[in-house]
């Protein structure tokens, strides 16, 4: 992670603060930043979405390419996850220094979506052992504010949401030989369910005890960190602590409860939102990267 | 609990929304600013083929014969007699400043000190020669582009609502807590880790919010404009001022306040 340097007297003025429910920015410990949405900003992927939270900038695109299904899954398409840190969000990833953040957050991408109801693969498949859907989902971090992960998952949730695959059908002539038929209309496309698509939620203890959505000064007030991945209706799929600092097991669990609790308003607050761009329809003003 | 999500609107501009009748002389590096020859080249500009050209980004300045470029974002150029509010990131590691220093200042910490000189290159000496100087407690830092803090007699200011704040030439502003007593002897540099109270926190959280609206809408900083939009915020709660639109109400009314006010 980005690191900021902050005095003493910094560290102890944030920790009282977080004991007393009063952050640096007036924020309880449960509250978020304002969140901003945009999908389809990247117009030759599948699907892509952008999402700024607070100082934290993230751009998604997903790719829908066809290709032969993994041995061991053969009536399931698959998805691939790739993570460019960008030197422009801050110098210590310049050159290969962002590697290792992109490995891990890929890493815990793969993670929250290795289940079987996340995403439903089984609708990737064209035909048995022969052709599916990969989705390659490339993230891009613009800008590091602090929350990288919760952020990355939302764009990531939103982008699969604005994914259009094109609707292909599978042809066999007299030989046998399939032939796989892509339909005249450009509009003819299949749309991912996103309904069981995990978010991330992550919660750094600072003192005794935790928050939500915390800044880059908050988190290097922080020693360790829970990541816990929660689906819309409250199901934990996946738990990462971070950090060198030890948890409680009780704090785990009262970290745990906070992050169903949280979880569930994050993903009641960004369906709505997705919706509501929809609603639009496809005049919608974009506002992009210049606005 | 909270959580906001919203679709990104676009910003307008911000000349619309002041409703300026003069609008300012906008120029880029290379522009040409003039071809007359009769004026005084001053900082951002060189003379290139019989032609001023504009050498940064920014808004063109006249005063009589001298024609120069105030840049709108710079880096901080220091100048004699500045109040910088600076971050230790390295130091001499040698065997006098071990014994002399290691006790008062570590890597990380924040102090407050006057520019003494300014060498060739841009770099610029501190010194921290007076008792109000030295290193900073516990307080809220907010970094803004040094082109938006006013030059001013004094940048050490107690306000009324009840913190304190600096304001640094380069950008760096600290709000802190209004110590309760002056600690002449201390010299400032040892720091008071005691919690602060909930009620001096609110203000300073409320301050922060109130600076970082004012730079984001591209306002001067001084105290007046700080008081000002403190006094505008107060019927909002402290972290919806980080929202756009209510950001824009409490900009818009500080500025009108302020207008009032020279007017």
């Amino acid at each position: 992670m980005a690191f900021v340097a902050l005095s003493e007297a910094e560290k102890v003025y944030i920790v009282h603060g977080v004991q007393e429910d009063l952050r640096v920015d007036g924020r309880g410990c449960e509250d978020y930043r304002c969140v901003e949405v945009e999908t389809d900003v990247v117009s030759n992927t599948s699907g892509s979405a952008r999402v700024k939270l607070g100082h934290t900038d993230i751009l998604v695109g997903v790719k829908a390419e066809m290709g032969t299904p993994k041995l061991e899954k053969p009536n399931e398409g698959y998805l691939e996850f790739f993570v460019d840190c960008s030197a422009n969000a801050t110098p210590e990833f310049e050159g290969r220094g962002g590697d290792d953040l992109g490995t891990e957050i890929a890493n815990t991408l793969y993670r929250i979506f290795n289940n079987k109801s996340s995403v439903d693969l089984k609708s990737l498949c064209i035909s048995p052992r022969e052709h599916c859907w990969i989705l390659y989902v490339d993230v891009l971090l613009l800008e590091c504010g602090g929350n990288l992960f919760d952020a990355i998952s939302i764009a990531v949730k939103a982008a699969l949401f604005n994914t259009r695959i094109p609707r292909v059908r599978v042809l066999e002539d007299e030989e046998g030989l399939k032939d796989i038929e892509l339909s005249d209309d450009p509009y003819d496309c299949i749309q991912l369910s996103v309904e069981n698509v995990p978010c991330i939620v992550t919660l750094c203890k600072i003192g005794y005890r935790h928050v939500v959505d915390a800044t880059l000064q908050e988190e290097a007030c922080s020693l360790a960190s829970l990541l816990v991945s929660v689906t819309s209706k409250g199901v934990v799929t996946c738990m990462r602590k971070v950090g060198k600092g030890s948890l409680d097991p009780e704090s785990v669990f009262e970290m745990m409860e906070t992050s169903k609790r949280v979880g569930k308003l994050l993903h009641t607050s960004l369906q709505s939102v997705l919706h509501k761009e929809e609603s639009l329809g496809p005049k919608r003003q974009k506002v992009g990267f210049l606005g | 609990m909270a959580m906001e999500m919203r679709l990104p609107v676009a910003r307008k501009p911000l000349s619309e929304s002041l409703g300026r009748e003069t609008k300012k002389h906008l120029v880029v590096p290379g522009d040409t600013i003039t071809t007359d020859t009769g004026f005084m080249r001053g900082h951002g500009t060189y003379m290139g083929e019989e032609k001023l050209i504009a050498s940064v980004a920014g808004s063109v300045e006249r005063v009589n014969k001298l024609v120069c470029v105030k840049a709108l974002k710079t880096r901080y150029n220091g100048e004699v007699g500045d109040i910088v509010v600076g971050r230790i990131t390295e130091r001499r590691r040698s065997a006098e400043d071990e014994l002399a220093m290691r006790g008062f200042l570590q890597e990380g910490d924040l102090i407050s000190a006057e520019v003494q000189a300014v060498f060739s290159d841009g770099a610029v000496s501190l010194h921290t020669r007076s008792l109000k100087y030295g290193k900073l407690g516990q307080g809220v830092l907010v970094q803004v582009s040094p082109s938006l803090v006013k030059r001013q007699k004094t940048h050490f200011h107690d306000l009324p609502c009840g913190a304190s704040v600096i304001l640094g030439n380069n950008g760096f502003v600290w709000i802190y807590p209004t110590p309760e007593h002056k600690e002449e002897d201390a010299g400032g540099f040892i720091a008071n880790l005691e919690p602060v109270s909930l009620a001096d926190r609110e203000v300073i959280s409320r301050l922060r919010n109130c600076i970082v609206s004012l730079a984001t809408q591209r306002m001067m900083l001084y105290d007046t404009s700080i008081l000002y939009c403190y006094e505008a915020s107060l019927p909002h709660q402290i972290k919806d001022i980080l929202k756009p639109e209510i950001m824009e109400e409490i900009v818009m009314e500080t500025r009108q306040r302020l207008l009032e006010q020279e007017g």
